[in-house]
């Protein structure tokens, strides 16, 4: 049953999974089909909603992973321990089955070429989602600014698009992964967490006025966005998202 | 208990007020802190949401769902005039 | 009304005898964390338990004193208004009725108080005879600060959000005085048999 979409209403509304894809042993991305799609902005997220046979429902959120240009809408979902959701869509979902949701959402957490730069973007694990589809804007615009990536991971194996960041990286934007808990003995990036010195070395200066989005674990992002306003950084110019649990 | 922010209520605040509602400033009334919602933090593992002014710490939005209405109490964050509906 | 999710349970439901499951709930094994804001952490040393309001003589004990008051170790069930119950939760702490012998009163109703600003109402009735405690151990252990520790209040026949974490002090009143959540919306008395959830239920 097709509903017609109200501008200024956020309607719910059924898309197919049409494949899955293994990012890495934590993660699967969901490509999904909407038939009333009306694109998104690059860091907006999508509200999903799942619906038990008792009525039971659960709601999260999810960034969107996909580019506005990109065909079709994929999200990336990282399977949490004691999840409740995350577990059913990188597990339980197969090609074919109906998933509820509603987006795009966000204003605030958004870049386009139109806002300028040079834009950084500061990622701790599954935070690197948004990230993608600001990447892939950036690449399919002019490139008037510089872009470039601050990619704190656990572990190698847990990195999110690897292949996609080293070909980003040959077409010009700047990826900077650091390794917090175990890295190859030839490791060549950076190891341990995001701290003053680290953002330091691989952040542009305050006086060149970045555009920096800061996404992940609320810790995460905390200690980062108070690192950069010590260092000389105009909270103004600072944007974060938190990921976290929430409850429904 | 960490706190999220806006963003996490932004389908919902959007459900309420029939707009994008994250970049929409406000003052805290408390003390007088303005913020966009997006810089807010955000507890909503609640019988609730609860949404707090990061300078004071003071409860600025309540959000809850009343036998599946939903109540958004912003009284103690005046907002400009949103445009739209 | 949303299509159904092919396969989606949700959490992990634990079988439970019906007649221990108020409407509307479901039974889990897990002990979720709800705030309406950050975890407070005060130390022992500044922490104590006041009873004032409508009372001849305030009473007040600090930590020291407070777990040295007989107290009781209780198994009960415990209900959420967001709608998990959890079943056989162990606790340690003092009796209401222990506490409120040491003050003098004519008020019929409470307003319990915590660090961090939350409030709850109650009536004299529902935390008298039994019925409810301050808790300062959860499973034999100290309780955590996530889980309202130092101490929390314990009203087990109602919903979960009557039972303040990091509890304070009780304040009599002589009417009832809505507390945080009733305030926006939810019971004044929160008896999860009658599915008081919300004003007017």
């Amino acid at each position: 049953m097709a509903r017609a979409a109200i501008p200024g209403r956020l309607t719910w509304q059924l898309g197919r999974v049409v494949e899955l894809v293994d990012e890495t042993p934590r993660c699967k991305s969901l490509v999904i089909e909407l038939p009333e799609w009306r694109g998104h902005r690059a860091g907006q997220h999508v509200d999903v909603r799942l619906t038990a046979e008792d009525g039971y429902q659960a709601e999260r959120s999810y960034s969107i992973a996909s580019s506005p240009g990109d065909a079709q809408l994929v999200l990336t979902v990282e399977r949490l321990e004691d999840g409740e959701v995350s577990p059913y869509l990188t597990d339980e979902l197969r090609p074919g089955d109906e998933l509820e949701l509603r987006g795009p959402i966000g204003g605030y957490f958004v870049w386009e070429p139109s806002q300028g730069g040079p834009l950084l973007l500061i990622a701790g694990g599954s935070g690197v989602v948004p990230f993608r589809a600001m990447l892939r804007r950036w690449t399919a615009g002019e490139r008037d600014v510089p872009a470039r990536l601050l990619y704190s991971s656990r572990t190698l194996q847990e990195v999110i698009y690897r292949t996609e960041l080293e070909r980003l990286a040959e077409e010009g934007a700047e990826v900077n992964l650091t390794l917090t808990r175990q890295w190859p003995a030839d490791w060549q990036g950076h190891r341990g967490r995001v701290d003053r010195a680290l953002l330091a070395e691989v952040t542009w200066p305050p006086q060149q006025r970045p555009l920096v989005y800061v996404c992940g674990p609320t810790a995460f992002v905390e200690t980062v966005a108070e690192a950069l306003v010590k260092a000389g950084h105009e909270p103004g110019r600072i944007k974060t998202e938190r990921f976290g649990p929430t409850g429904s | 208990m960490e706190a999220l922010d806006g963003n996490a209520i932004a389908g919902t605040l959007f459900e309420y007020f029939a707009t994008e509602m994250t970049t929409a400033p406000g003052t805290c009334a408390h003390c007088g802190t303005r913020s966009q919602i997006a810089e807010l933090a955000v507890y909503a593992r609640a019988p609730g949401a609860v949404v707090r002014c990061r300078h004071c710490g003071s409860v600025v939005i309540v959000l809850v769902t009343i036998r599946n209405q939903l109540h958004v109490d912003w009284s103690a964050f005046p907002m400009e005039e949103t445009s739209g509906h | 009304m949303s299509p159904i999710s092919r396969g989606f349970r949700g959490r992990r439901r634990e079988h439970a005898d019906p007649s221990r499951v108020p409407p509307g709930q479901y039974v889990t094994s897990d002990f979720p964390v709800l705030s309406a804001g950050p975890t407070p952490h005060t130390p022992p040393d500044e922490w104590s338990f006041t009873i004032d309001g409508a009372v001849a003589e305030p009473a007040s004990w600090p930590w020291e004193e407070f777990v040295a008051l007989p107290s009781e170790t209780i198994t009960v069930d415990i209900h959420c208004v967001t709608k998990w119950s959890k079943l056989d939760t162990s606790w340690r702490g003092v009796s209401l009725d222990t506490l409120l012998e040491s003050v003098v009163t004519e008020a019929g109703y409470l307003t319990a108080w915590s660090d961090g600003g939350y409030t709850t109402n109650l009536t004299l009735d529902d935390v008298t005879g039994g019925k409810a405690w301050v808790a300062y151990e959860y499973g034999a252990e100290p309780l955590e600060a996530e889980h309202g520790g130092p101490a929390r209040l314990l009203v087990p026949h109602l919903y979960f959000w009557k039972s303040a974490k990091w509890v304070r002090g009780l304040t009599l009143t002589p009417d009832d005085e809505p507390g945080f959540w009733e305030g926006y919306g939810y019971h004044n008395r929160g008896d999860p048999w009658l599915e008081q959830r919300y004003q007017g239920d």
